[in-house]
């Protein structure tokens, strides 16, 4: 809680900074107006200018300190843990550290606490006073210096606006590495926890390996102890929903859009994609919960009917509600695709005689294949990345088998129950989850890049 | 010979168009089955039949502290008065068992706010345990044999024993919508799972709006064309088709890891959405900024405005409704995400209604999840309904950023 509070005195010392520097700046400029000189930039450019030169520094400077607190604090905590304490073990040292860093600043209560003598509590809540001047007095200098450096530049003959666009255009440019930085950010954190679970478990096992159990056990001696990470199941079982799932979007989706860009008039045209769009708009959560509800019981009961075994959690029943949630993916981008296919190509064929059905399979079908292509793969990296239908509709247990009447797990289902819960961060079993996840990565990533190249192209074609 | 393939061809012409109206008929369909299935099972969610008992507190010291007053106890000797002949132990408890749990919390709460009744014998409605008040609104099937049922024939013939007294009640119930989540059906409620949704969703907006236009505008007006900019473009247009539950695992490593920070909080989770949300509202704002013909721009350079100016006084304004847009579209597919949140710990069962952006939370899609992986049947009902609401919340929304295009489209 202290520590919050002294975040907001920081923020209102470096906004209190940034007003007064504003307001002294632009009072000058003003003065040069008044006496009728000739000021090269407004007033208001003027007190921009010193203003934001003494709210960035110090304001990236908190930045950097909130996004490192834990680690400072985590630093500045760990000599005062006792031996006694370190000796007990990991979750206790958590649990001490957050208790230290949660009370840094409550003297009594460290005081009274047990993990620390007198004399440690006083030292540790001297220290806290102590970074806490530190830090206020350096915000404080750090907005005092840029404010006089930049205020002695200012002249009559002054671009400050052009010195406040090009600091604004830098900020701006901050922003757009956001993109870069989370697919940095991704990257890294997928390869580096991946390169950790290789130490524990052969790439090749994982690769290639057909069983995958990953419990780990609680004694060393018991059977499967290590757990087993082999990842095929993990494929075929993705990919056997994948097709499910796609065997009910390609066709649905397909006609869809061909009514819909050639034969619906456009008033339909303006009512019906809405609806469908309402498909891709509906949390894919709801369609976990109406896949387990509704649509397993009622894909057993049928398979019963007809005297087979299915099971509650088959892969029929998730992909089959996966395919409902793609219809819309499918249909919009091909429908888009074929309206785009120029209106001269079809006329011509329809001149000839042709019919509208066989003007659509032997003309707009394969002009606009590319873009359907692209569609189609758009949806599948859709459906494999797709996580709550399958983790509530599908099962744990992993099966290697193209029965779609079975149930199978996928990469997804595995990422979320391997790190859903308590857990250690250190063991095979978390790090495993990251391995699949750059897997998943992967695989998407391709799959979007092939359709990204093969839309390119195929616009060039008719542009 | 030409006059039957001419036939021919008119069928295949038919049946081709009947295809194409039958799969849109059929994806319509699902829609409709989904949403009437979902609106079936929440029936039971909104109201909870409720037993009237008589509360004696007449003998309570006045001076005795509130808190320490034996609550279930006075509830289970009402309840027991009402059944003088059953005298058993173990009978009495399977008895006691047909009221629920939360009874004796929510009748102390009464007390702390009405201490006058301390000393006064009055009426109290308790809840039914979610299993009682199932077989009220005849879920349970009684000719099923009794060990494939919740409610055995004894707790029949107790529940239609109290229905004949007439204290029975059927109660419109706002604990769904006001509660926070709860281990007793009867009681749980997704408020405090919205109220967190609510939170995450403000952090997103927050981080997520101004770096996205600013960034959208950078890459629209400011950017240089070199390898810099393609590589930032075709970055933002993969970062849209990523899987969601990648970004999961990125705030589980990156946020949660390496910068420590807590589990379960809607800071991080509003991080990790607006992440997810970035590209959307990128994407969106360069097609807005895009419309807006060349020729305002170009009029406003001429008259010596700059670069910036023309883009805060010309551009961003008229490009605003389909901001406005396109944010609205990416917060609704934030609102609705639930697998990375699971994976930064917001899936905790969770009791108090979160109050800031550092206490422990869960969303509310998640709390359809938590409920439907709970074994107790009225969980169905409650998560139906939650379900609903969530539904009807994202059209809601969906269709105020279409009326918002609508009316403030500017249209060159």
């Amino acid at each position: 809680m202290t520590i919050n509070i002294d975040l907001l005195i920081s923020l209102s010392l470096i906004f209190v900074s940034g007003l007064l520097s504003f307001s002294l700046a632009k009072g000058r400029a003003r003065l040069h107006l008044v006496n009728d000189e000739p000021l090269r930039s407004m007033p208001i450019y003027h007190g921009l200018y010193v203003s934001l030169w003494t709210i960035l520094p110090s304001l990236s400077l908190l930045i950097s300190l909130l996004i490192f607190k834990s680690n400072i604090l985590n630093f500045v905590v760990t000599p005062y843990l006792s031996e006694s304490i370190i000796s007990l073990g990991l979750d206790e040292i958590i649990y001490v550290k957050s208790f230290l860093i949660n009370n840094i600043a409550n003297l009594t209560s460290l005081v009274e606490s047990e993990f620390l003598s007198k004399d440690m509590a006083y030292s540790l809540n001297e220290k806290y006073y102590l970074g806490r001047f530190i830090i206020f007095s350096s915000l404080v200098s750090l907005s005092l210096i840029f404010s006089l450096i930049t205020y002695r530049n200012l002249s009559i003959r002054f671009d400050a606006r052009r010195k406040v666009e090009a600091i604004f255009k830098f900020i701006f440019f901050l922003f757009s590495t956001m993109a870069v930085l989370t697919t940095i950010g991704i990257i890294f954190s997928l390869i580096f926890e991946t390169i950790r679970f290789f130490s524990h478990v052969s790439f090749f096992e994982f690769i290639f390996g057909t069983h995958w159990s990953p419990q780990t056990a609680i004694r060393e001696d018991q059977v499967g102890s290590s757990g087993s990470f082999g990842a095929i199941p993990l494929f075929t079982g993705t990919l056997l929903i994948t097709a499910v799932a796609m065997s009910i979007a390609a066709p649905l989706g397909l006609y869809s859009a061909i009514f819909l860009s050639q034969y619906a008039k456009p008033k339909t045209r303006d009512w019906i994609k809405p609806i469908l769009e309402i498909l891709a708009g509906i949390p894919t959560v709801v369609y976990g919960f109406f896949a387990a509800l509704t649509v397993g019981p009622f894909v057993r009961s049928c398979g019963e009917y007809l005297g087979l075994t299915v099971a509650t959690e088959s892969a029929l029943a998730a992909g089959a509600v996966m395919g409902v949630m793609i219809i819309p993916y499918v249909s919009s981008l091909s429908d888009d695709v074929m309206s785009a296919v120029p209106v001269s190509l079809r006329d011509g064929s329809l001149a000839l005689g042709a019919t509208k059905a066989e003007t659509v399979k032997k003309v707009i079908f394969p002009a606009a294949l590319p873009g359907i292509v692209s569609a189609l793969l758009l949806a599948i990296s859709r459906a494999i990345g797709e996580t709550m239908i399958v983790v509530m509709a599908a099962g744990l247990a992993a099966n290697l088998t193209a029965n779609p009447l079975s149930a199978v797990t996928t990469v997804t289902v595995q990422i979320v129950t391997l790190l859903v819960g308590d857990q250690e961060f250190d063991s095979a079993k978390t790090l495993a989850a990251f391995a699949l996840g750059l897997m998943l990565f992967t695989i998407t990533l391709v799959l979007n890049i092939f359709a990204m190249i093969i839309v390119r192209r195929y616009r060039e074609r008719y542009e | 010979m030409s006059n039957q393939n001419f036939k021919k061809r008119h069928r295949a012409e038919k049946r081709f168009k009947a295809y194409g109206l039958i799969s849109i008929v059929a994806a319509a369909s699902m829609l409709a089955v989904i949403i009437s299935s979902m609106a079936y099972k929440a029936i039971p969610a909104f109201n909870n039949y409720t037993l009237n008992l008589e509360i004696d507190m007449s003998n309570q010291s006045s001076n005795s502290m509130i808190e320490d007053i034996n609550y279930r106890g006075l509830l289970r000797d009402s309840l027991f008065s009402l059944f003088p002949e059953i005298e058993d132990r173990s009978e009495k408890r399977k008895l006691s068992k047909l009221i629920s749990s939360s009874s004796s919390y929510i009748l102390q709460d009464f007390i702390i706010e009405n201490p006058s009744y301390i000393n006064k014998k009055f009426y109290f409605n308790v809840l039914f345990t979610d299993d009682s008040d199932l077989f009220y609104k005849g879920y349970v099937d009684t000719s099923l044999p009794e060990s494939e049922r919740r409610i055995d024939d004894d707790e029949v013939l107790w529940l239609e024993y109290l229905y004949s007294l007439g204290r029975v009640k059927n109660k419109i119930s706002s604990n769904l919508f006001l509660n926070g989540d709860s281990r007793e059906p009867e009681v749980a409620g997704f408020f405090g799972a919205t109220i967190g949704s609510l939170i995450t969703i403000f952090v997103t907006l927050i981080l997520s709006f101004p770096v996205g236009v600013f960034t959208a505008i950078y890459l629209e007006n400011f950017a240089v064309k070199n390898r810099l900019t393609d590589f930032i473009e075709v970055n933002i247009n993969n970062l849209a088709a990523v899987p969601s539950i990648i970004f999961g695992l990125l705030g589980l490593a990156v946020f949660i890891n390496f910068f420590g920070m807590p589990r379960s909080v809607p800071l991080v989770g509003g991080l990790v959405l607006s992440l997810m949300t970035l590209p959307t509202i990128i994407i969106t704002t360069r097609s807005a900024l895009q419309s807006v013909p060349p020729s305002i721009r170009e009029a406003a350079l001429a008259m010596g405005a700059s670069e910036m100016q023309v883009v805060f006084h010309h551009l961003l304004p008229a490009a605003l409704p389909g901001i406005f847009t396109g944010t609205i579209i990416g917060l609704a597919r934030a609102f609705g995400e639930s697998a990375p949140l699971l994976l930064i710990g917001m899936v905790a069962f969770i009791v108090d209604i979160p109050g800031s952006i550092s206490d422990p939370a869960t969303a509310l899609p998640v709390q359809i999840y938590i409920w439907a992986d709970s074994p107790e049947r009225a969980f169905v009902a409650k998560t139906s309904a939650a379900t609903l609401i969530l539904i009807g919340l994202l059209i809601l929304i969906n269709l105020v950023a279409v009326i918002l295009r609508k009316k403030y489209e500017v249209k060159w």
